[in-house]
């Protein structure tokens, strides 16, 4: 079970703190699909990185499986590391534009000396990846800036799941992407997720992705235990509420728009 | 070749990409190619194409204008100017060249160091560079030679000189490229998938921040030849027997009162094609590389 237990983060700006995450709880089993809504800005992106064990938290802790997390990011243990993966919002930023896709998905077994860039394993491991998140061996080739956006989400999926993870975190990972090109996604992450028993957090925007995708979905503004709630949270569902609705209604009309 | 290797393979070697490249260039960076190319051939082969003794005093033959024995006619003590000049073109591009190493050395090692240090370090490393910067750099180097000629030689004074001037625009290129490549996601994802400190720096900094310092060397090049020869025309540089540029043409200074156009010329028009031909290439690799860094990089 992936833990975050009461996490706390506030970066520092231009006038003070910015409170990110603020005393946040969630829980992930193995084989879950939990999806974590929240409009931009309340702190989806930061929770998913320190439970990634990517950012240090200011207060709070976290624990995989039973193993606690006292230190993080470089400092953090290869192993306890590649438990967690993360898939971030935009592909683009998210490769390094100087390395080929094939070597970017290779990279993080490379990274961390589990195997060789020449071992013949490797390129076995690759194609076999290629093909289940959906990309052609040719483009393996290429760099980042000469394949698409939902090309390259592929190669940053298949580069996450490479290590074996035991939970993924999807931090937005088709808000950039065309409707047809994130069902693709999502159904080579059911699939993956089925077979190797892999707890995947959704975070998104979309109130409707989250429902029908996920088995339970929780509200970030829900998960801090904060007693009482004032006047300004319940205007911020109020209007949650109706982007939620808006957006229902825009993926009702993509999906007409859609080629049957 | 392992079956990685066939999976991953590059496409083409470095010698067909340089081809490929240089197949569109246009037409005036094809001809500062190849008179650079004549200019680093002549230079390397000085000894070879000129067989004279480049200090070879000929009292009977003084001040002649161009011949076909003297091509480029003599000096006031008969020396033959063909020769010198192209020992000329050997000894200021090898100045110019560690000079211009040097440099970027020092704007590099400050740069990363800036950028990893942060905090306090940083302020003060960049407000030193600030200094630095405000200096005239020309008159801090002729004060570098008057300090380090005794010490270092004429050679070493003036590599000193230009290395220790020519920096700071590069440290400050070098610093907010590593704080702005540190803030990339694609570093966090190496992170999450095991890289550590030394995978970072050597995998995703390094690769960042050399196309930079590249640049920053081939801008500095044509500068430091004309530094070479400034400080030299003054007296300051090489010895006065040494065939450097900048020693040839203060020789010309003098027999120009004489009539002697030819031997301030010729050494003239190499210095400009050196110079020329350097800045056209890194002109062009700029606009090529990085159109934020056409501002700064101005050196």
């Amino acid at each position: 079970m992936l833990r975050a237990e009461r996490i706390s983060k506030s970066y520092r700006a231009s006038g003070g703190h910015v409170v990110a995450v603020d005393g946040a709880s969630l829980q992930l089993e193995r084989g879950q699909r939990l999806g974590l809504v929240g409009p931009s800005g309340s702190g989806k992106s930061t929770l998913a990185q320190v439970m990634a064990m990517l950012l240090a938290p200011d207060d709070g802790s976290l624990t995989v499986d039973g193993d606690r997390i006292d230190v993080w990011g470089v400092h953090c243990r290869c192993e306890l590391r590649h438990r967690v993966q993360l898939v971030f919002q935009s592909p683009r930023m998210a490769v390094d534009p100087r390395l080929r896709v094939g070597e970017a998905i290779l990279e993080p077994l490379v990274a961390s000396r589990l195997l060789a860039a020449r071992d013949a394993e490797c390129a076995v491991l690759l194609h076999d990846w290629a093909t289940r998140v959906g990309l052609t061996y040719d483009l393996l080739e290429r760099f980042p800036h000469e394949v698409s956006e939902g090309q390259l989400q592929r190669a940053c999926l298949a580069r996450a799941l490479i290590v074996a993870p035991r939970y993924l975190i999807c931090d937005e990972l088709s808000s950039m992407l065309d409707v047809s090109t994130q069902a693709a996604l999502l159904e080579a992450i059911a699939a993956i997720q089925a077979e190797q028993e892999l707890g995947v957090l959704l975070i998104t925007h979309d109130r409707v992705l989250a429902d029908t995708w996920c088995g339970e979905v929780a509200d970030i503004r829900e998960l801090a235990a904060r007693s009482g709630e004032g006047e300004a949270d319940a205007t911020q569902r109020h209007a949650s509420a109706r982007a939620a609705a808006l957006s229902a209604l825009v993926r009702g009309r993509q999906r007409r728009a859609m080629p049957p | 070749m392992s079956a990685a290797g066939a999976a991953l393979r590059l496409r083409g070697g470095l010698t067909q990409r340089l081809v490929e490249t240089a197949r569109r260039w246009p037409t005036y960076m094809r001809v500062a190619a190849g008179v650079l190319a004549l200019l680093v051939v002549a230079g390397l082969l000085a000894n070879v194409v000129a067989p004279l003794d480049d200090t070879a005093v000929d009292l009977d033959h003084v001040l002649e204008g161009p011949t076909a024995a003297h091509p480029m006619g003599t000096d006031e003590v008969g020396r033959d100017l063909l020769t010198r000049v192209l020992h000329g073109v050997r000894i200021s591009l090898v100045i110019a060249v560690l000079a211009s190493l040097a440099a970027v050395a020092v704007g590099a090692l400050v740069g990363v160091l800036a950028g990893t240090l942060g905090g306090r370090a940083d302020a003060v490393l960049m407000r030193m560079t600030d200094v630095f910067a405000s200096q005239n750099h020309f008159l801090f180097g002729v004060l570098l030679l008057v300090l380090f000629r005794p010490v270092l030689g004429g050679t070493g004074a003036i590599m000193l000189a230009i290395g220790f001037t020519h920096w700071p625009s590069l440290a400050r290129i070098v610093r907010g490229e590593l704080l702005s490549v540190r803030e990339r996601p694609f570093v966090l994802a190496a992170i999450g998938g095991g890289a550590s400190r030394h995978r970072l720096a050597r995998r995703h900094y390094l690769p960042h921040l050399l196309p930079a310092v590249g640049l920053a060397f081939v801008l500095t090049v044509p500068h430091a030849v004309f530094h070479e020869s400034a400080y030299s025309f003054l007296g300051l540089g090489l010895e006065p027997h040494q065939a450097s540029l900048g020693n040839i043409l203060a020789d010309g200074q003098r027999s120009l009162l004489a009539g002697g156009w030819w031997i301030a010329l010729f050494p003239g028009l190499a210095l400009l094609a050196i110079a020329m031909t350097i800045g056209t290439i890194a002109e062009y690799w700029r606009e090529h590389l990085h159109p934020r860094w056409r501002s700064e990089l101005e050196l």
